[in-house]
């Protein structure tokens, strides 16, 4: 059992970073509501308060790579430029699916809004961060915050799902493959 | 409130009576991270239909445009961010009025990087 290196970083940036950030997500919602909803309880433990804190800013962190590994490692394989000539287009994602009318819209419309659009989870997700390591409980008592945060977690969710799902498909569509064999197991 | 968004009394409306701490800070950050999303947005769509935007956006070769739409974005995104903290550090501000600046400037953001929603432009 191999994997490229290619392969290797698509999954670390996208079942790594991208798919637990999705995952984190959910979690941060419901917590951000449990807490500091109207209905929440008064007297949070400090511990329940660094937990979240940690939690949202160890989300930050997930974004931010996901993001960066995303645009530096993995998109330039995809968007590699083939030499004059070339009929063999597997190790050049972008061309392969520009190359076929049925596949074409995988990178016109998928990837052209992926690339984008996933960046706006890492600065909603900082924000959240950012306000909750401020405010910590204080937050119950800023209502229109609150609503203000959780909407920009909503909003980073949508984002992250809409990348995700593009990388999914796109990367079904035409692997970025190639680079060095890491052999994982050895057959008998 | 000095920083353009007239305060209200209502509780309500700038945080609870109980709040601890002033939401100038909070408030910052939420209208910051509307700026950086519509910016994502903005600087995307001038990549696409301008091609000395393009050139300039460049970055990284290998990233291609991306890498200065992106960089460019998070720039104006802490830029905005430092600015307005710097504004309304220890203030108290009317949070509706910009909870809704913020999500509009979110929702344009949202639109923009849409490319079909870009195309029409």
């Amino acid at each position: 059992m191999e994997i490229t290196t290619r392969s290797f970083w698509t999954l670390i940036h996208g079942m790594g970073f991208g798919a637990l950030y999705l995952l984190a997500c959910s979690g941060a919602l419901v917590e951000l509501y449990r807490r500091y909803g109207p209905a929440a309880a008064d007297a949070l433990s400090a511990r329940d308060d660094s937990f979240l804190r940690f939690y949202l800013v160890a989300m930050a962190a997930l974004a931010w790579l996901t993001v960066f590994t995303g645009a530096y490692i993995v998109y330039p394989w995809y968007r590699a430029v083939p030499p004059g000539g070339t009929a063999n287009l597997a190790a050049f994602p972008q061309r392969l699916l520009m190359a076929r009318p049925s596949t074409v819209a995988w990178h016109s419309l998928g990837m052209e809004w992926k690339e984008h659009v996933a960046w706006l989870a890492p600065i909603s997700i900082t924000m959240a961060a950012a306000v909750v390591v401020q405010y910590g409980r204080d937050l119950k008592n800023h209502p229109p915050l609150r609503t203000g945060v959780l909407s920009f977690v909503w909003v980073s969710l949508l984002a992250a799902g809409v990348a995700g799902f593009w990388g999914a498909m796109i990367n079904k569509n035409a692997p970025v493959e190639g680079g060095s064999t890491i052999h994982l197991v050895h057959g008998e | 409130m000095d920083g353009g968004i007239p305060q209200k009394a209502n509780p309500e409306n700038t945080g609870g009576v109980n709040a601890r701490l002033p939401n100038g800070p909070g408030a910052a950050a939420v209208l910051a991270a509307g700026v950086g999303s519509f910016a994502v947005g903005l600087f995307a769509v001038a990549a696409d239909k301008s091609a000395a935007m393009k050139g300039w956006m460049i970055f990284s070769k290998p990233t291609g445009p991306l890498s200065g739409v992106t960089t460019s974005a998070i720039v104006v995104w802490l830029i905005a961010w430092i600015l307005l903290h710097a504004r309304w550090r220890g203030k108290t501000v009317a949070l509706r009025p910009v909870n809704m600046a913020a999500l509009l400037l979110l929702a344009l953001g949202l639109l923009l990087t849409f490319p079909l929603f870009a195309d029409l432009l």
